[in-house]
């Protein structure tokens, strides 16, 4: 069943093409991840799924249904984490329940069992300019998982994360996956994390910004260390980096951007 | 058993502890050591000749005098009452006004132009004309005063407002909030710093306005003081009245700057 549909999307900011007639469908439940060199469109495609740009041509579909603005239903992880700094960690994570309007009591147990999920329980009443930048990303999470979306999109989201840090939230992100099957659409520029992550990568190009190629990644969940180490993965790996760092020329001229 | 390992951590604070303090020791006796090459700058200026110019002894003789009179305390009292109640009604305008300009482009795009323009008039320039229309009693200068504490107030509000963060307002609204909640529980916290900023400001010309307002066209209050002594060639009451009128916009800009501080402790640097 599809749950996201672009649909021959073209988006123009001014002179730049950021979508070239795109067309993409993500199945239900599927984990993909989006890497391109910058300007191929990758934030533009997530933030049109998320209902925070209208597409210039073209239609862009979550659940059958044209996306008219941003909803609770299609939870967003933003690079630069986006909390709200004069807010707790737990009134961040309560934030989107409150708006739903629910009761102060589920609030808070719901927020508790969410920060506890992504190891915050200790820093429930930290103010955010406390937290490291892994510790802020997790809040961010936190806080999209507790609306309960069945969409997450993520926009590089551990772009601004330590090598280390970093692998420790693919895992965590990966185990809660596999336990809630939310769909998941995760942008990045790192061909590894692009790999390790999804079950399609997706290579954009850019100039006009489209869809360069596809690329199914059978290995099988959960992903282990020993997966990440393995020759399947290496070659796979090798042909993601082909993929994004040997393109071909725009097949039609375009102007420089910007 | 607990103690030698107790003792070991507890040595880190301890020293830092003592670095912070030897850091507030200097300070304070940098600030000490300010006070007493002012003083003696003073000191050394009216031993210089300079005619009439009174030393620390016949000004606090001054002070002590017009305390006992009560007349330092009913102009400061007078001078007071017309700052807060001109700054109070000025920043009430300020920020829904502020707040408008930011939220709505229209709004913004008629009040603008009237604002860079008000600005660039100091308020003491209104006076002239505040005194022909309104009279020579308390209006005018109240008036004056709201209008320099609007003008400082309102601007920052709306750079405020529409420097707020784009992706915490997509975060609200990815989370499903809608246009009131994103103005109250996200736009109103994020530009507080920026309006408290205002409001500093905003004191600081209210109360170098009062003071100017008060020479013009006064019965009272600590300029009006300054202008009769001036008549009266009374150097000492008018160094009370200056020194008085520094130490309270001192203390007024303090206290802003604490409730600042409690207000916006979230911010990320300081």
């Amino acid at each position: 069943m599809t749950k996201i549909s672009f649909r021959d999307v073209t988006h123009r900011f001014e002179a730049f093409t950021a979508l070239d007639h795109v067309s993409l469908d993500i199945a239900d439940g599927e984990f993909v991840t989006v890497v391109g060199p910058s300007g191929c469109g990758k934030s533009t495609l997530l933030n049109l799924a998320a209902g925070l740009l209208e597409p210039g041509a073209g239609t862009v579909e979550v659940d059958g249904r044209q996306v008219a603005g941003p909803g609770p239903e299609r939870g967003v992880i933003f690079q630069q984490y986006a909390l709200f700094p004069w807010m707790s960690t737990r009134k961040n994570v309560e934030f989107g329940l409150k708006i739903a309007g629910v009761p102060k009591r589920e609030r808070r147990a719901k927020a508790e069992h969410y920060l506890d999920l992504v190891g915050l329980a200790d820093f429930a009443d930290a103010l955010p300019k406390t937290l490291s930048g892994g510790m802020k990303q997790r809040c961010a999470i936190a806080r999209a998982y507790a609306v309960d979306p069945s969409v997450l999109l993520m926009d590089e989201p551990f772009g601004a994360l330590d090598a280390l840090t970093r692998v420790q939230l693919q895992d965590g992100l990966l185990d809660t996956w596999t336990r809630e099957r939310r769909t998941v659409m995760f942008i990045t520029h790192d061909v590894d994390e692009a790999v390790y992550l999804a079950g399609r990568v997706i290579v954009m190009a850019a100039r006009p910004g489209r869809v360069h190629r596809v690329i199914d990644v059978d290995l099988p969940y959960p992903r282990t260390e020993e997966i990440r180490l393995s020759a399947e993965f290496d070659e796979l790996r090798r042909q993601v980096w082909r993929a994004v760092y040997h393109q071909p020329p725009a097949p039609t001229p375009e102007g420089t951007p910007r | 058993m607990a103690a030698p390992t107790t003792k070991a951590p507890a040595a880190v604070p301890d020293t830092a502890k003592a670095k912070a303090r030897k850091e507030k020791v200097r300070a304070a006796s940098l600030t000490a050591a300010s006070g007493v090459l002012g003083f003696a700058v003073w000191v050394g200026l009216s031993k210089s000749g300079i005619d009439g110019f009174p030393g620390p002894v016949p000004v606090a003789e001054r002070a002590w005098e017009l305390m006992r009179e009560g007349t330092l305390f009913s102009d400061l009292f007078a001078s007071l009452r017309r700052v807060l109640l001109g700054f109070v009604l000025g920043v009430a305008l300020a920020v829904p006004v502020g707040f408008a300009m930011g939220w709505y482009p229209v709004v913004r795009g008629l009040f603008d132009p009237w604002l860079q323009f008000f600005r660039m008039i100091p308020p003491l320039a209104i006076i002239p004309l505040a005194v022909v229309l309104m009279g020579i009693d308390e209006t005018p200068k109240v008036f004056v005063i709201f209008l320099a504490s609007f003008l400082s107030s309102v601007v920052s509000t709306y750079q405020g407002v529409i420097s707020v963060d784009k992706t915490l307002i997509n975060a609200a609204r990815v989370l499903g909030a809608g246009d009131r909640t994103l103005f109250t529980d996200v736009v109103v916290p994020a530009s507080t710093p920026f309006i408290l900023v205002g409001m500093r400001i905003g004191l600081g010309a209210s109360w170098a306005t009062v003071v100017a307002a008060e020479l013009i066209a006064a019965q009272g209050g600590l300029g009006y003081r300054m202008q009769q002594a001036q008549l009266y060639y009374e150097l000492p009451t008018i160094f009370v009245s200056l020194i008085v009128i520094g130490l309270v916009g001192l203390a007024m800009d303090r206290l802003l700057l604490l409730a600042e501080r409690r207000l916006t402790g979230w911010q990320e640097r300081r």
